[in-house]
């Protein structure tokens, strides 16, 4: 048992999904020309004010409702000051002194025990624009170029309390936390388009003290493996440095993801960003029926489904959890199931095979070709008994691949199982004759010696032969042998 | 009359009527300005291809026998901190030196919409952080009635070139009195609107919560025609209020019967010229003779306006420049590394002024101090406006002299902190967010006196009528300084 524990809170970007950037009438569309959707307004050009993006506090407040945060009806943006050359005018419209949301929490369960981990508060600010370097970093770069394609894109940043204790706990909560923003419809959470952006402040203690240790703020982690992997790291790094008698320096360190290892970025000498009530966006003054109506249109959240999927599927709270970690996955299920109302086959479906192949092929849900309807219709023919299991999962690859029809798999590849006694008894004796030590063994009493017959059987036809069938006609035609 | 003397109503007839053409005005006015400049500086970018391109596009609508607007065909001048599309915006700033907006401001837009000709962009202090327009990071401007004295600041290009008749009129911003201060020095018409009535889209900002851009004028009719065009709600600016904007000139009315009063008296303290205070005594005495109830009264927290405005606005004004940083666009210094390219940019681009405001606007937001300096400011903010709330409870309009002093000598001031005492009875007035106008009072040493008005927010009609029934009743706003007469007799 390790003599320390891990304090640990996370810093959780969100871009909100609005068409229009927070403070101008620009276009959020990712991925376009650098510096197409700009105008005076979001390049800081002298002269320029900004308007509130309406449609950018509903969302804000949207979240923080699925986060069961108190939302405030009177808050303002106030202005962080600093210098950076994605900053076009050298300072950053945020929420500093009242987050249009607060006190709120999400529940993760993690190694079959479950945690509620509160949220302290998430607030609304703009995206600084996006710098890329000819080098490696903006001082030893010779030259960098500055894309304001995202300045001005609507963010919610959402704060932990200190209370993530390890690795596997953040990625749990990151998990839940994308499942519930994606469930409410604020955002794409998209890390690898930047929709989503994390950074861990990570300390250790001696276990069954109280005060803190000192933080280090870990950045550039691109995927919810790697924060858990950089805050595992982070957590050794800092026990050793304790162990051998050192001192932890308050820094920000970069996760180097080839290397596996956290890295000295600058030291933060608590920059002074001299914040202050910005004078030219408008107050936001919410009214508690407005805020009331906005709860009414959040759909049902990940935690509610899943509860669902235990309660009325009778799923077990493994399956659901899985099921419900994506909205996309959760309709998935629930499109099968109205097709095909036998809730943990289906759930063995898509966890057995939907996702080994979307993980295998590195895909999203999205992007596969099956259909909710031929997933269905692929069940009922293993159901019926038209196809072997062993057959349909054959037929899942080509389905996943090509999106056909499973029937038309089955009939154009002549997959049809065996079921016919006639057929498969002529198959059988064969088998029989060729394998007199295991008939020998199974009358002897060797149970197992049936499964290799069996085996033997599926592998004559090619996987084809009904397998249940199989069994019980070898039965009865080995006990009759003997008996004759 | 004469043609540079004329007000904008007497013009609009002109052209209407086809006695001269818009080109012919702008002609004369280029003239006129060509001649005035040497002495004077007023301008920093004289666009006279535009303006006579604009000209040209109303006198095709005047013979093809269109109706044209009263402000149609009719030259004007725009602060340099106001935004122009294809025009340099300097802010008078090294800075901005080089910086072309790729966008009009909203009031340049509705000027443009009103038909107005833009001759030029006009001299200021930097940034508009001054009072004597000696802070242009260019070059002064010289004060029309004396060219050794300052036009006051920080819209001086603007209150010279309309005292010089270089123009009908012009627009400047005040934050702090930068419309009022340089009209009393020069002698003409400056109005400060309520905060809200005029968008700031396209100001370049000193301090957002404090600007407000305005006319400046010969008379108090003009000002009420230029604010007709300027004034109203824009969706573009937040600050901007959605009012029901009224047709100001149904305000002129040469009546003060009955009207309320107020004089503070903390605005006739200490720091008041005894000649000043001669001129705004006897305006006083006008008003009584015409009929209004004028009384003394009391803004008991006015001695702490001072403090409270600096601190503000260089705290805004520190966040507001941050832009200027060398990466995008104005000046950008030759440097080793990035930090070092925004120090050097920053520390040779901007001048002395401003330099001094974003270190006290810097400090006073600084952790550890703000509670005692920025927050401590805002405080102040209410209370002074809570004195004029309570003041307006008894009078429709208070007066005061706009300034303590008549015009300074060009370079006799060079102590900041005397500087900054010359605002002291204009800045209340910006950090209440209220209107305010000053017009001709009067002279003291053969120098303008201003008389300053302030109404209640969005109270502008209630101003210019009280303005308006002044002017009716004196003659200080006919007078020319000497050199002008000559120019002004000999055209037209």
């Amino acid at each position: 048992m390790s003599k320390y524990e891990a304090v640990i809170g996370l810093e959780v970007h969100v871009e909100l999904k609005t068409n229009t950037k927070l403070y101008c009438g620009c276009s959020t569309a990712f991925g376009k020309e650098p510096n197409t959707q700009v105008c005076p307004v979001c390049l800081g050009l002298p002269g320029s004010t900004g308007v509130l993006n309406r449609k950018a506090v509903e969302l804000a407040t949207k979240a923080g409702l699925a986060l069961n945060c108190e939302i405030e009806t009177y808050t303002w943006f106030d202005r962080k000051n600093y210098y950076y050359p994605d900053l076009p005018k050298g300072y950053q419209i945020s929420q500093v002194f009242r987050p249009i949301a607060h006190n709120g929490y999400l529940d993760i369960e993690v190694d079959g025990r479950n945690k509620r981990i509160h949220i302290r508060r998430a607030h609304l600010e703009e995206d600084p624009g996006k710098l890329t370097h000819s080098g490696s970093s903006i001082t030893t770069s010779h030259s960098s170029c500055v894309d304001y394609n995202r300045s001005g894109i609507p963010l919610i940043e959402i704060v932990s309390e200190p209370e993530i204790s390890s690795g596997a706990e953040a990625k749990a909560y990151l998990e839940k936390l994308k499942a519930i923003l994606e469930y409410a419809g604020v955002s794409d959470v998209k890390m690898e388009q930047g929709s989503l952006r994390c950074d861990a402040n990570v300390s250790v203690r001696p276990l069954g003290t109280s005060t803190l240790g000192t933080k280090t703020e870990i950045k550039n982690m691109n995927s919810f493996r790697a924060v858990e992997r950089a805050i595992e790291y982070e957590i050794e790094r800092q026990i050793e440095v304790l162990e051998d008698g050192g001192e932890i320096i308050q820094e920000t360190r970069g996760w180097d993801e080839n290397k596996g290892i956290t890295v000295a970025m600058r030291n933060k000498e608590n920059p002074d960003y001299r914040c202050f009530m910005d004078q030219e966006i408008a107050h936001i003054e919410l009214t508690p029926e407005w805020i009331e109506g906005v709860r009414a249109t959040l759909p049902e959240l990940p935690d509610a489904r899943r509860k669902r999927l235990i309660e009325e599927h009778g799923l077990p709270a493994y399956d659901a959890e899985i099921i419900t970690s994506s909205l996309d996955l959760a309709e998935f299920f629930d499109a099968v199931y109205a097709e095909f109302p036998d809730a943990k086959t289906i759930s063995n479906w898509i966890m057995g095979e939907l996702l080994r192949l979307l993980n295998a092929r590195n895909m999203e849900l999205f992007e596969a070709k099956v259909t909710p309807k031929y997933f269905a219709k692929l069940l009922e023919l293993i159901k019926k008994g038209t196809i072997s299991n062993k057959i349909g999962k054959e037929v899942f690859e080509q389905m996943f691949e090509t999106g056909q029809d499973p029937e038309r798999i089955v009939k154009d590849k002549g997959l049809v199982q065996i079921s016919d006694e006639g057929q498969l008894a002529s198959i059988l004796t064969e088998v029989i004759a060729k394998n007199p030590k295991s008939v020998a063994d199974f009358q002897s009493g060797k149970e197992q010696a049936l499964g290799f017959l069996v085996g033997q059987v599926m592998k004559a036809t090619k996987g084809q032969a009904n397998p249940g069938l199989v069994n019980s006609m070898l039965r009865k035609m080995l006990s009759q042998n003997n008996s004759g | 009359m004469k043609l540079l003397n004329m007000s904008l109503a007497a013009l609009h007839r002109l052209l209407k009527e086809k006695k001269i053409s818009s080109t012919e005005l702008t002609k004369e006015f280029l003239r006129h300005i060509q001649k005035a400049e040497p002495n004077l500086r007023s301008f920093l970018t004289i666009t006279e291809e535009i303006a006579l391109r604009k000209a040209e596009e109303t006198d095709k609508k005047i013979a093809g026998q269109q109706p044209i607007g009263i402000l149609e065909g009719i030259p004007m001048a725009l602060k340099d901190n106001i935004c122009t599309e294809g025009i340099p915006t300097t802010c008078a700033s090294r800075i901005l030196e080089n910086f072309v907006p790729p966008y009009d401001a909203t009031v340049t837009e509705k000027l443009k919409e009103a038909g107005t000709v833009l001759v030029g962009k006009l001299n200021m202090d930097e940034f508009a952080m001054g009072s004597t327009t000696e802070n242009s990071g260019f070059y002064p401007t010289a004060n029309p009635w004396d060219f050794a004295r300052v036009p006051g600041g920080s819209s001086g290009g603007s209150a010279a070139a309309v005292a010089a008749r270089e123009v009908p009129f012009a627009l400047g911003s005040d934050t702090g009195g930068s419309i009022r201060q340089p009209a009393a020095f020069c002698g003409v018409v400056g109005l400060k609107p309520t905060y809200g009535a005029v968008s700031r889209y396209g100001l370049v900002a000193f301090a957002s919560s404090l600007d407000q851009i305005g006319p400046l004028t010969k008379t108090v009719e003009d000002s009420a025609l230029v604010l007709n065009i300027i004034a109203g709600h824009d969706p573009k600016d937040s600050t901007s209020v959605p009012f029901i904007k009224p047709d100001y000139t149904q305000y002129l009315e040469n009546n003060v019967k009955d009207m309320k009063i107020g004089v503070p008296r903390e605005f006739f303290a200490q720091g008041l010229k005894p000649e000043v205070q001669t001129v705004i005594e006897e305006a006083v005495r006008v008003y009584e003779q015409l009929g209004a109830q004028v009384e003394e009264c009391s803004l008991p927290h006015m001695e702490y306006a001072l403090p409270a405005y600096y601190l503000i606005a260089s705290a805004e004004c520190s966040s507001n420049l941050a832009r200027y940083d060398g990466v995008r666009y104005g000046y950008r210094a030759k440097a080793e590394d990035m930090i070092d390219m925004f120090t050097t940019s920053r520390t040779e681009g901007f001048g002395q002024e401003v330099k001094r405001r974003i270190m006290l606007g810097t400090y006073a937001l600084s952790s550890g101090y703000y509670d005692a300096y920025y927050a401590k400011a805002q405080k102040i903010r209410t209370l002074i406006k809570e004195d004029f709330e309570q003041a307006f409870t008894k009078f429709d309009v208070l007066l005061s002299p706009t300034t303590p002093t008549i015009a300074y000598r060009l370079g006799e001031k060079t102590d900041p902190l005397a500087l900054y005492l010359g605002d002291v009875y204009t800045i209340p007035i910006n950090l209440a967010g209220l209107p305010s106008i000053s017009l001709p009072a009067g002279f003291a040493d053969g120098m303008p006196v201003g008389l300053q008005l302030i109404g209640k927010h969005f109270a502008e009609g209630i101003l210019l009528r009280a303005a308006y029934t002044f002017e009716q009743n004196t003659e200080h706003h006919k007078k020319i300084p000497a050199w002008l007469e000559e120019a002004s007799k000999n055209v037209f």
